[in-house]
């Protein structure tokens, strides 16, 4: 069984785990949104995102060279083969909180994609060039969102606070950077994410400014996701999703 | 069908009180094959029935999401997730065309939601089943949306204009459902044992569901002969079953699957196949809103409905202190 992945193709996985955790959560939308529009383009959201997601994980495995395409990495890897961010696997909540956590990772999706897309490895380039378009919209969707939930009611207030305030300590990780990142960065994919950190900042506050709501406190970080140190979701969300290349293996789709 | 008349016995609308010369116009303009536009007179039973039958088709595409949407998260692999997730989103844009459709005949979407939360609008009875495995996905694309199109790609020429161009743009994407839901159950009936299994099971729940989707028999269906005068219905219940049955069975024969018929024949007289009957007290029982799973289809859209007020809410208030800004914006800079 393998398992650890080499650097690039792990830092390929990354990006990958992010997309198809984030995607498979807003898949859980699908039918059930406020009104027939948000559902729409929530599932437009999932698409885009598993999209990339096919994209980032197949060049994982083409990296890797052992044989695994991009559903042998999806739907066989346990939870501590997983390396997402901690902010993706949270669970959707209200509607409050599922945009909350949207508009906090395309930010930054948005802001590191911009810069991979220059990279010199034209793998990674060419899907972050791709991949911006969708996320610059994701971007806006959210924010809009944000804008009208913090500026709407008392209750879309206190719950569009309650959202963020439920994500904000997994903020921190999404601009940390390890060995991955050195490695990736010496190979001409990577991007220095700790230098996104004030344009994101930036554009956050921005938003939160028109918003008409406070910047949450910052608070001690949760991190461990890039390492396979997730939370209790993730477990449940893999369960889910790979029920079927589990209960039958060597079966095809 | 999603379209077909869920409303009953004895209900049948009646052209009787209107005004015969204005009358004798339209529907000598509907004989001529002549669209009618919102802002053109038309009797009111054609109305009524048009905004029955086009919002029970909007509501059928979005109740439709709820069977096909369990499985998202499911999705065997990347690809067929990410069809999947497109299809349902398909579905809900078809829901919104038709909703828009039925609004130019003079009633509201709100209306119109409200009528099926309450119970008082019907849906298609199909989506009363559970989807159960993965298999499901490929039987409802290939038969649901196969006995779909059969109804709609008539609707394309139907009298009122707005619901025959919302036809067009759903007759397109329906018909690739149709393929892609094909090609999940020739996949699976070419798989393992198990697979095999799944995808005959699936044949075997979905079949007799789809034949009802085609309505009531011919001689038990009260508003079938002024709908086809009014051309706001083209084929007849039994015809397009019939037509059904002959283009699906030859497809679940090519992939070695066994349709769930005894009395299935191939009659050379007629050229057509002879098939058994429809189980009408079933049928009856799902449109009285004793389905399956009729119980979880309507609680889902409520609680959807419910917990989505606060931010339908937000927004519209949100939109409001935009728009009093912008007044105020304009006054300044006069
Ligand atoms: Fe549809
Ligand atoms: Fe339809
Ligand atoms: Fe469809």
């Amino acid at each position: 069984m393998v398992s650890a992945l080499p650097p690039l193709a792990d830092y390929a996985a990354r990006l990958g785990d992010d997309s198809l955790v984030l995607g498979q959560r807003l898949g859980e939308w699908c039918g059930h949104a406020p009104a027939i529009e948000v559902d729409l383009s929530l599932s437009n959201v999932a698409l885009d995102l598993i999209g990339q997601a096919t994209h980032f994980l197949g060049l994982a495995g083409a990296i890797e060279g052992a044989g695994r395409d991009a559903d042998k990495l999806a739907f066989h890897r346990d939870v501590m083969d997983f390396s997402n961010c901690l902010l993706v696997e949270q669970p959707n909540g209200d509607f409050a909180q599922t945009i909350a956590r949207q508009f906090l990772f395309s930010h930054y999706q948005a802001l590191l994609f911009e810069q991979m897309a220059q990279v010199k490895d034209e793998r990674f380039a060419a899907i972050a060039a791709k991949a911006l378009k969708e996320v610059n919209y994701h971007a806006t969707l959210a924010s809009d969102w944000v804008v009208r939930l913090g500026d709407g009611t008392d209750e879309s207030k206190a719950r569009m606070i309650a959202g963020l305030d439920w994500m904000w300590r997994f903020t921190d990780e999404l601009f940390a950077m390890d060995d991955v990142d050195a490695a990736a960065i010496a190979a001409g994919a990577g991007v220095d994410k700790a230098a996104l950190r004030a344009d994101w900042d930036a554009r956050v506050d921005a938003v939160l400014a028109e918003a008409t709501l406070a910047r949450p406190a910052a608070r001690r970080a949760i991190v461990g996701g890039r390492v396979g140190r997730h939370s209790e979701h993730l477990g449940h969300l893999l369960s889910e999703m790979q029920f079927l290349q589990r209960a039958y293996p060597g079966a095809s789709w | 069908m999603y379209t077909t008349d869920l409303s009953g016995k004895g209900k049948a609308e009646t052209a009787a009180a209107e005004d015969p010369a204005m009358l004798a116009t339209f529907e000598a303009r509907v004989a001529a094959d002549e669209f009618i536009e919102p802002k053109d007179w038309m009797p009111e039973a054609y109305r009524k029935t048009l905004i029955r039958q086009i919002s029970q088709h909007a509501h059928s595409e979005i109740v439709g999401m709820l069977p096909e949407g369990n499985w998202i998260t499911r999705a065997p692999n990347l690809r067929r997730k990410a069809i999947l997730l497109a299809k349902v989103q398909d579905e809900g844009g078809h829901g919104l065309y038709l909703y828009c459709a039925a609004e130019t005949l003079g009633v509201s979407r709100d209306e119109m939601t409200e009528a099926l939360l309450s119970g008082k609008a019907k849906y298609s009875t199909i989506f009363n089943y559970p989807t159960l495995t993965w298999a499901d996905i490929g039987a409802i694309g290939w038969l649901v949306d196969g006995a779909a199109i059969m109804n709609q790609v008539p609707l394309q020429r139907t009298s009122y204009g707005p619901y025959a161009r919302a036809m067009v743009r759903i007759c397109k994407e329906e018909s690739f459902h149709q393929r892609q839901g094909y090609e999940i159950m020739m996949h699976l009936a070419a798989g393992t044992e198990a697979q095999k299994r799944m995808a005959q099971d699936a044949l075997n729940r979905w079949w007799w569901p789809s034949l009802m989707m085609f309505g009531p028999p011919d001689d038990k269906s009260p508003n079938t002969e002024q709908s086809l005068r009014w051309r706001i219905k083209r084929d007849t219940n039994d015809e397009l079953r019939q037509k059904f049955v002959d283009i699906t069975v030859p497809q679940a024969e090519a992939i070695g699957l066994t349709v769930p018929d005894p009395a299935l024949k191939w009659n050379e007289e007629r050229g057509a196949y002879d098939f058994g009957d429809v189980d009408w007290e079933e049928f009856y029982a799902v449109v009285r809103g004793e389905g399956a799973v009729a119980k979880e289809r309507m609680q889902a859209r409520q609680k959807a409905w419910e917990d989505g007020a606060w931010v339908r809410e937000a927004a519209r208030v949100h939109a409001e202190k935009k728009a009093v800004g912008n007044r105020q914006l304009a006054v300044g800079a006069r």
